[in-house]
């Protein structure tokens, strides 16, 4: 008696002539594309994109059409379309990270976290002057308004996951609003409420306001989903065992929902980080390092990019790319924290 | 013995009772505060900015709506002498390039949205959705710089090609050939800036197709599109009308990325091609800085107009989006 190995077959996965005859199609169509264009009067790299994708419609469709038929013809056409937004999606985000890092770089050095902009312009040599006074007003006013929209975050998150009342529907729809409330009304809105009859002064706590007003929405709405998903026999747990309301929620639910909260707070930081119009009209964008945030203008990154990019310089523009590579290196290593610590759940 | 109850103590029964504790309801009524937090701050943007404006929209009236002149002059103490404020070029241009963003960016996203849930293998598709995750936490700051240096040549370019091939349709009509700094130029950049939201409110709506009616679907033998044609789009179409208007509310909103493409002009101007446009958002910053007192106050003004546009485009497309949640099925 013989052994049979049985191996498992997979039908429906592409074979190897399959394999193939697709391969053959796409370089095909990159040939076909060259040439066309090689040809006809376009150029550019919007020609070869466009004509590669019609080429490659075209092949497969007829191929499916002599094949399958008509449906599968639809199906082939659709396929290509489809793959064509997403790379149309991705197409920026390669072109925006590869341009920052390419122009930033150059305009990196020691220096730049180790020196102010009080003794230089942004017209200067690039050795001048540095980025230091723009990295702690960033993280001052980040972690002042995360001291502020924390709290009220949270507290409205758990309005609308634990009290459950009336209000719920208001509050959640009145939450979304606020999301979508544009950065520049926020910072008018600080401005004509605290800034104009109170403080009468630029300062860095004003930027912190109309931030907090832009952070609020993110973390309660994360919060609210992270806190759902929760499971209820903790809730009913603590109660049963003669807890209070306010016991088991401070005592059970956080503790639990502690990773997502952090992720929360993470995307709220990094909703913030970047935003630039409020703090063109709260916080006097100041070129000295200043560590009071209640007391004279305080510099920021995305003020001082601002202020580099409209200076207009060769150096400027170097300088306003260095600002923006370490901006964006912060949002990238806030949102892979954000990811880490909230993967584990998807 | 150990049941001989002590005549000392008097017994009286437990009250039982479902009234909450102090500690409870000091706790319920500091998160009902907290809850009710932003119904303070959005009462109070519509109040302080309404108070500011107030002033400039009553000598105003509706020709700040109709008007499109925006000019003030003062004596040498500061005094206003003549002032006129119109934000018709503006709202115009803002509701322009909102909307050519949005025509841009909603087959792109609805497209890429059907691509990671339907076509893309698991791996590509873990990697996709936190690259355009990542992309919407982009500052606005550098949608704006990189649309200015990389993105404008381009554009201006397939503006010609616009131009040229299709001039004849009114929209794509320039009468001077300047293409620079165009309404267009500043739709495309918001089209990127708003792709990634309005694909991920798109995946989301899509991922929720009931899957018994996918599964019924190709058993009856239906192609991935045919599939997708009978029972992905009908469920999510509203879902992606949601989506695309939280989009155009973004898109409205948004400051600096179109402040640094956009040439901002005092008339209205609907051919989109042409570089001259309006945007509430950016007159603000154009004109904050050496603004009179009486200018901030009609920038005041302008804000709440922008902000009563934004919350009225939210709020339709927050309740669309909730209402597709509910017709599962």
């Amino acid at each position: 008696m013989s052994t049979v190995e049985v191996k498992p077959i997979k039908p429906w996965a592409a074979s190897r002539a399959d394999h193939i005859r697709n391969l053959s199609i796409l370089l095909g169509a990159m040939i076909a594309s060259y040439l066309f264009v090689a040809v006809t009067p376009m150029k550019g790299k919007l020609a070869y994109f466009f004509t590669f994708f019609l080429f490659y419609m075209i092949a497969t469709a007829t191929y499916k059409l002599f094949t399958r038929g008509q449906m599968a013809a639809k199906d082939a056409l659709v396929s290509t379309v489809v793959s064509i937004g997403a790379v149309a999606t991705l197409i920026p985000i390669i072109s925006i990270l590869a341009t920052v890092v390419k122009n930033g770089v150059k305009g990196l050095h020691w220096s730049l976290f180790t020196t102010d902009m009080s003794l230089a312009t942004p017209t200067d040599p690039i050795a001048n002057g540095g980025l230091l006074h723009a990295i702690t007003g960033t993280i001052t006013l980040v972690a002042l308004s995360l001291v502020i929209s924390v709290p009220i975050g949270i507290l409205t998150a758990l309005y609308m996951t634990e009290i459950k009342g009336r209000l719920i529907g208001p509050i959640r729809f009145l939450v979304q609003a606020m999301s979508g409330v544009p950065s520049i009304v926020a910072g008018l809105f600080i401005l004509s409420s605290v800034l104009y009859p109170i403080t009468k002064a630029y300062s860095g706590f004003m930027g912190v306001l109309a931030l907090s007003i832009l952070m609020i929405p993110t973390i309660a709405r994360t919060s609210e989903e992270v806190l759902n998903l929760i499971p209820n026999d903790l809730r009913e747990a603590g109660v049963a065992l003669g807890g209070t309301q306010w016991r088991t929620v401070a005592m059970i639910v956080l503790p639990a929902a502690k990773s997502g909260l952090v992720t929360a707070m993470i995307l709220g930081v990094a909703r913030i980080a970047g935003e630039t119009a409020p703090l063109l009209l709260l916080t006097g964008g100041g070129d000295r390092v200043n560590p009071n945030p209640f007391d004279g203008p305080m510099g920021s990154l995305p003020y001082y990019i601002w202020k580099s990019f409209n200076a207009g310089s060769p150096e400027a523009i170097t300088r306003a790319w260095a600002g923006l590579l370490v901006l964006v290196l912060l949002v990238l290593i806030l949102f892979t924290a954000a990811r880490m610590l909230g993967g584990k759940k998807k | 013995m150990s049941t001989e109850i002590n005549p000392a103590v008097s017994v009286t029964p437990r009250v039982i009772t479902t009234e909450p504790r102090r500690s409870d309801k000091v706790f319920r009524a500091v998160v009902t505060s907290g809850g009710l937090s932003s119904l303070l701050i959005l009462g109070l943007i519509a109040l302080f900015l309404g108070w500011r404006g107030f002033d400039v929209m009553r000598t105003q009236g509706l020709s700040f709506i109709t008007s499109s002149d925006w000019s003030i002059s003062t004596d040498d103490l500061g005094n206003v002498i003549e002032s006129n404020f119109g934000l018709a070029a503006m709202l115009v241009g803002t509701i322009l390039c909102a909307l050519i963003a949005v025509v841009i960016a909603v087959p792109i996203s609805v497209f890429s949205a059907l691509f990671l849930n339907f076509y893309a293998p698991n791996w590509l598709k873990r990697i996709l959705v936190s690259t355009i995750d990542m992309m919407a936490a982009f500052p606005s700051i550098l949608f704006g710089i990189w649309g200015f240096l990389v993105l404008m040549p381009s554009v201006e370019y397939w503006a010609k090609l616009l131009h040229r091939y299709l001039g004849f349709i009114p929209i794509f009509d320039v009468k001077i050939p300047i293409y620079t700094r165009s309404p267009f130029v500043a739709g495309v950049v918001l089209a990127i800036m708003i792709i990634p939201i309005i694909t991920s409110v798109s995946r989301e709506v899509f991922s929720q197709a009931p899957l018994d009616r996918i599964q019924a679907a190709y058993a009856l033998g239906a192609t991935r599109w045919a599939m997708i044609k009978t029972v992905v789009i009908p469920h999510g179409r509203s879902g992606v009308i949601g989506g695309a208007m939280l989009g155009l509310g973004r898109a409205m909103g948004e400051t600096v990325a179109v402040f640094t493409v956009l040439n901002i002009v005092f008339q209205i101007n609907w051919q989109m091609l042409l570089g001259a446009g309006g945007n509430v958002a950016s007159l603000i910053i154009l004109k904050f800085g050496d603004a009179s007192p009486y200018e901030i106050n009609a920038l005041m003004a302008a804000g709440l107009v922008l902000f009563a546009l934004t919350l009225l485009v939210n709020g339709i497309a927050n309740q669309i989006v909730k209402r597709t949640g509910k017709s599962g099925r």
